[in-house]
């Protein structure tokens, strides 16, 4: 029969095409690149390389090894020392800076660094235009918030300016003991001018993107790498340690882990890739590091809804929280429970003691308040994020546990409501919840970034809780230059915060795990801040 | 008169051995064969009783949910402690133990018995898969019949409609489709007010969520049979004699489909649970505390690593689940050539 | 001139589609800029939101976009603002298509074979032993073949890697995890349709004309029972690429499979939109290919 002949010539045929086909598809679709001198594992893809507009660490990582700006973070501590600028002087009143630059600055592709691309950087940041989320970072200069909510449109009227070829003046509303800190993030980083205007948008697809810091772009493949190259005009160039560094965004612990032991990555430093089932073993092993850092992992309340519109309620939880049992049981990367919201070890402060555990006051209060025994007391929601995928079901394990306990030692009955991560940002600022767990790393040093979070009406208090004092006590605190003054007021509003009125209830301090071998890489530390400058992590050679 | 059985009437071929391929063994019963006189529904009962796997999976499957729906009971009626280590929801200092005495199937991450949480997540799984499939063959049924039934303007106009949702990416619109619906309808005041009927709301969308995308196979399936069966002599006689249209489909139309339609509810049920263990996979699916089979086996298959294998945590969940699913295809398959329903 | 009507027809189908795309992510709530920490004002929410004219009435957007597709402009991506939608197709596309192809090829070189051997030996062990594992194979969830893949050939015997797309050994395990559940139904599909084709008139003409076992086999059987299978690629090739991103995901994969579920769950409606409308063209044009194949491999069927 003449057609299932045909149909199996062509069946044949059709298979054998494929075939070729797919082989084509494979050959073509692997690479041929030489190997990259260091593997890093950073968690999640940047959503931008553009220092303006991100927000996550992960992107700043990759952007701080491209773009510099006056200060940097020295790699042991993550201090602020010179980084564009050379040096500069502060008046007596601590409101102004004067920063020189060095004259041998230059652009990747050549072209030299000026003073004027600090200020156009700044004030790109401070546009409306740009839509920068953490341009609030930079209100400390004169003018720039309300440059920023379109109060003023003259840029030139911000308190940055160009005095000269290699001099920036810098003049704040108030003394900030921190600015050099912010003046080391990507926000502040010097970006190509001349690259921005031809390109608009795309500016980061140009190539050559001209870079200011140690590394430039070679390419950016989105889930999949970011592979950087030693910048030979930085004018540090002599101390960057590696060529070639790849990037790639693994979201999952397992993940990192597998190809941390096969050898396919040399480090990851992202903190929260460890299977959190497998902590206590990895951590017995050198070549994983523990370490805290400035982040807090905390309850809030939303103030406004009974019950939680009474402080008493609020204490009475927070003094039926077992938090060592969770560190314990569930976190186990060697976590500091802690009872203030500002993390041990902030740069020139001591936190005052909060609420701890003790479940007999928390009856007492919680009966005082009007539910003794948990009786009458109103089911209520526990809302939570879904950490997508396989990692981290953190949020759900505590949650999971607070529940017992509450119903344990209070008798109240809580229920757990998980939604997805974008929906969460939203319900929390909309206020669309009962209680909610939440955290905060802190962006610099300094007790400011975590106490400033709770003023009234600041956008990250998200409780709706407001109290004029504590306001008072903050605010203060930022227009002194004195560092022990400053220090008594902010534990003042420290206590208001997580004692006395307990919008919030903290839980443990964060405690980060990087992991690589300290026999195989050099020029790595862990941090308070979580900062590891790109440009001083090498492999060492491996002796013969 | 040929009275041989069946089995052996094997078609000879001139000069040839006697076929040794079991797939030439014809199956045609002579014209006189009782078999032919009696109801479809006799026929097929009587065919899927030889099939020894199908038999075999829905004894199985009985057997399971005899034990789904006693164990509640039995952790009623029992002593406190042996409740109290086996209630789903209870965490114990026992982490990650391995099967005991105590817990049969060993304990998760936060000490809770695994053999408990695998059954109750049964019941989600199973009442997932059964509504799911339900809601599939609901609306697939109606809409494949009238459209068939009806044909001319209406049927492709249906069937346009099918063509156009087989093209749209399912996974985005489930997701998208239960999140919003959900967050929709939880936050009207109807729903605020009853706390009962919000927590089992997820559930009740993930059903009626992933039914809704799995009925369009059902749909075209049905109104192919039902095109077959609307030219047949009892659907002109009962026209004839003045049945409407409703009636018809009703009384007439749908009992025929019956066979068809049990075959692919039990095909489907199998898609809509691997389904949903895809999306709880992806911590959309069933929320916590509740568990189903995909919640349990992907917080088992989280723990897959090369340092320590708490292998009890999928091996148990995972096994039960493939057990049941290849129990539903085998009853499945056995109802289908029960039926001698073709597959296209 | 049917295939000419149906490309036609296609055309209105995707309009409809990016339409019911783009309505079903803007109900969803959530935005794509509701982020952890909030910004300084609320100005500059205001501010990301006209830029990207997320403050009006979503027809009007629609309109918009709309007006940007006629020119081939997917738009940009609102998660990853650096990069357009056509970017991350070019990117994550090909690698999409390579895993889908690869794991077609696993299932088609394993699950024919499979199929024809349970067929030719029906009734026997060798049947119940190959049935039973090609359903085995269509109830094992791919999420829970991958780890143990990785467990036992990445990790224990170390001869792939473990993650990641970058040589063709990287290529073997993902392919294996994905095709396998299609071995099971490519199988249990080819083993009906020769029990079927089997029992058809012709195959019975044809022994009764004196074909031998084998050859009958061979030649004929297997080649009707073919169609189905043929006919079933057009959706399993579909099913191929976005089933993919569970295994995209254990393997970190750059493929458009996490991209598709990724940006339903950021909200990043343009993505959403331009990774629908891509599927539903491939959908289309995939059904169109397979159609067509079927008149060649049998002029029997015509469509008019």
């Amino acid at each position: 029969m003449t057609f299932i002949g045909r149909a199996g010539r062509i069946f044949l045929r059709a298979r054998f095409a494929f075939c070729l086909l797919g082989c084509a598809f494979v050959f073509g679709c692997s690479r041929h690149e030489p190997p990259a001198d260091l593997t890093i594992i950073n968690n999640a893809e940047p959503e931008s390389l553009d220092p303006a507009i991100i927000v996550a660490q992960a992107d700043m990582r990759v952007v701080s090894a491209m773009f510099e700006g006056l200060t940097r973070l020295e790699p042991v501590n993550a201090q602020a020392v010179p980084g564009l600028a050379e040096s500069w002087d502060i008046s007596p009143d601590g409101k102004i800076y004067t920063f020189h630059l060095r004259t041998n600055l230059l652009w990747s592709t050549g072209e030299p660094i000026t003073s004027a691309d600090v200020v156009y950087s700044w004030i790109r940041e401070l546009s409306p235009a740009t839509a920068s989320e953490y341009a609030g970072q930079l209100y400390y200069v004169k003018n720039a918030k309300e440059f920023n909510t379109g109060q003023i449109k003259d840029a030139s009227l911000v308190g940055v300016h160009a005095t000269d070829k290699f001099t920036v003046r810098v003049e704040l509303n108030h003394p900030t003991l921190f600015f050099l800190d912010i003046c080391s993030m990507p926000l502040a980083c010097v970006v190509p001018r001349q690259t921005i205007e031809k390109y608009g948008d795309r500016w980061l697809m140009a190539t050559p993107l001209p870079v200011s810091s140690a590394y430039e772009l070679v390419e950016w493949r989105l889930n999949d790498k970011i592979r950087l190259k030693k910048n030979p005009l930085y004018w540090d160039a002599v101390n960057t340690r590696s060529e070639i560094v790849d990037i790639l965004p693994v979201g999952s612990p397992n993940t990192a882990l597998n190809l941390y032991e096969r050898g396919q990555a040399d480090i990851v430093w992202d903190k929260e890739l460890i299977p959190s089932e497998l902590i206590d073993v990895l951590l017995q092993r050198p070549d994983f590091h523990a370490f805290t850092y400035l982040g807090t992992y905390f309850i809030r309340f939303n103030v406004t809804k009974k019950p939680f519109d009474d402080p008493r309620v609020r204490q009475a939880l927070a003094l039926a929280i077992d938090k060592e049992r969770i560190v314990k049981k569930i976190t186990r990367a060697g976590e500091v429970t802690t009872s203030h919201l500002v993390p041990d070890g902030t740069r020139n402060y001591t936190s005052p003691p909060g609420l701890g555990y003790d479940p007999a006051q928390a009856r007492k209060l919680l009966a005082e308040a009007g539910y003794p025994g948990g009786k009458g007391f109103p089911r209520f929601e526990y809302l939570f994020n879904a950490a997508g995928g396989s990692g981290g079901k953190i949020h759900e394990n505590i949650a999971i546990e607070l529940q017992q306990m509450w119903r344990d030692q209070l008798g109240i009955e809580m229920e757990l409501r998980q939604v997805e991560t974008q929906v969460f940002w939203g319900m929390e600022s909309r206020l669309d919840y009962q209680v909610s767990r939440s955290s905060w790393i802190g962006d610099y040093d300094d007790a400011n970034t975590f106490l400033g979070m709770f003023l009234t009406g600041d956008g990250n208090n998200e409780t709706g809780w407001s109290n004029p004092r504590y306001d008072d006590l903050v605010h203060a605190a930022n227009e002194t230059t004195d560092a022990k003054q400053r220090e008594k007021l902010f534990q003042q509003a420290e206590t208001i915060l997580v004692r006395d009125e307990a919008p919030i209830i903290p839980l443990y301090i964060y405690s980060g795990i990087n992991y690589f071998d300290t026999n195989k890489i050099s020029g790595i530390w862990e941090n308070v801040l979580d900062d590891q400058p790109l440009r001083t992590i090498r492999k060492i050679e491996a002796r013969p | 008169m040929n009275n041989e059985p069946v089995e052996s009437r094997k078609p000879k071929v001139e000069g040839e051995k006697p076929a040794t391929s079991e797939l030439f063994a014809g199956s045609r019963p002579s014209a006189l064969d009782p078999r032919l006189h009696s109801s479809p529904g006799q026929r097929a009962w009587r065919r899927f009783r030889t099939n020894r796997a199908a038999v075999f999976s829905a004894w199985y499957l009985a057997f399971l949910l005899a034990v789904i729906l006693v164990w509640p009971v039995l952790l009623k009626v029992s002593g406190a402690s042996f409740a109290k280590t086996h209630n789903p929801d209870q965490l114990s200092d026992v982490q990650f133990s391995p099967p005991t005495a105590q817990h049969w199937f060993g304990t998760d991450f936060h000490g809770r018995d695994v053999f408990s949480r695998t059954l109750f997540g049964a019941q989600i799984s199973l009442l997932v898969g059964v509504v799911g499939a339900g809601v599939s063959l609901i609306i697939g049924v109606l809409w494949g019949a009238i459209a068939g039934y009806v044909g001319g303007r209406v049927d492709s106009f249906l069937m346009r409609l099918v063509d156009i949702l087989y093209s749209l990416p399912t996974i985005i619109f489930v997701i998208v489709l239960l999140k919003t619906l959900g967050e929709l309808v939880k936050q009207s005041h109807f729903v605020k007010n009853s706390p009962a009927l919000e927590s089992s709301l997820n559930v009740i969308f993930i059903f009626v969520g992933l039914g809704a995308v799995s009925w369009l196979t059902m749909a075209r399936i049905v109104r192919g049979q039902v095109l077959s069966l609307r030219s047949r002599a009892f659907v002109e006689a009962s026209r004839t004699l003045g049945a409407g249209t409703p009636r018809i489909l009703f009384r007439h139309i749908i009992p025929n489909i019956f066979g068809i339609a049990i075959t692919y509810v039990a095909l489907t049920m199998p898609a809509i649970i691997l389904y949903e263990s895809f999306l709880s996979f992806l911590s959309l699916g069933v929320q916590a505390p509740m568990a189903s089979w995909g919640t349990l086996i992907a917080e088992g298959v989280s723990q897959i690593n090369p340092i320590r294998i708490y292998w009890w945590l999928v091996v148990f969940p995972g096994g039960i689940l493939v057990t049941t699913l290849l129990a539903l295809n085998f009853l499945g398959d056995g109802l289908r050539d029960a039926w001698d329903v073709k597959s296209k | 001139m049917y295939f000419a009507r149906r490309i036609l027809f296609a055309i209105p189908l995707l309009l409809v589609i990016s339409m019911l795309a783009f309505a079903l992510v803007h109900l969803a709530p959530g935005g794509p800029f509701d982020t952890e920490r909030k910004p300084a004002s609320p100005e500059i929410e205001r501010n990301i939101k006209a830029k990207y004219h997320l403050d009006e009435p979503v027809w009007k957007q629609y309109c918009r976009y709309f007006g940007d597709l006629l020119h081939g402009d997917f738009g940009v991506s609102l998660k990853y603002r650096n990069h357009t939608v056509n970017d991350i197709i070019a990117q994550g596309l090909p690698v999409s298509m390579t895993l889908g192809m690869l794991a077609f090829c696993f299932a088609t070189v394993v699950g024919v074979p499979l199929g024809f051997f349970t067929a030719a030996r029906r009734g026997r062990w060798p049947d119940y032993t190959g049935s039973f594992l090609a359903v085995l194979a269509v109830c094992v969830p791919g999420f829970v073949v991958a780890p143990f893949l990785i467990l036992i050939f990445a990790i224990k015997l170390k001869w792939f890697p473990v993650a990641l797309w970058e040589t063709p050994w990287h290529m073997v395990l993902p392919s294996i995890a994905l095709g396998s559940y299609f071995v099971g139904k490519i199988a249990r599909l080819l083993r009906e349709g020769m029990l079927t084709a089997a029992q058809s008139e012709f195959v019975t003409a044809a022994r009764a004309k004196g074909l031998g076992e084998t050859a009958l086999l061979l030649k004929h059987v297997f080649r009707i029972a073919l169609l189905p299978v043929v006919s079933y690629s057009g959706p399993m090739l579909a099913d191929l690429l976005t089933g993919s991103f569970i295994i995209e995901n254990i393997f970190q994969i750059p493929g458009i499979g996490v991209f598709l579920v990724n940006s339903s769950l950021n909200r990043d409606y343009t993505v959403v939109v331009g990774l629908s409308l891509l599927y539903a063209m491939l959908l289309i044009g995939l059904n169109l290919a397979v159609d067509f194949s079927y008149t060649l491999l049998d002029p029997r069927v015509k469509y008019e």
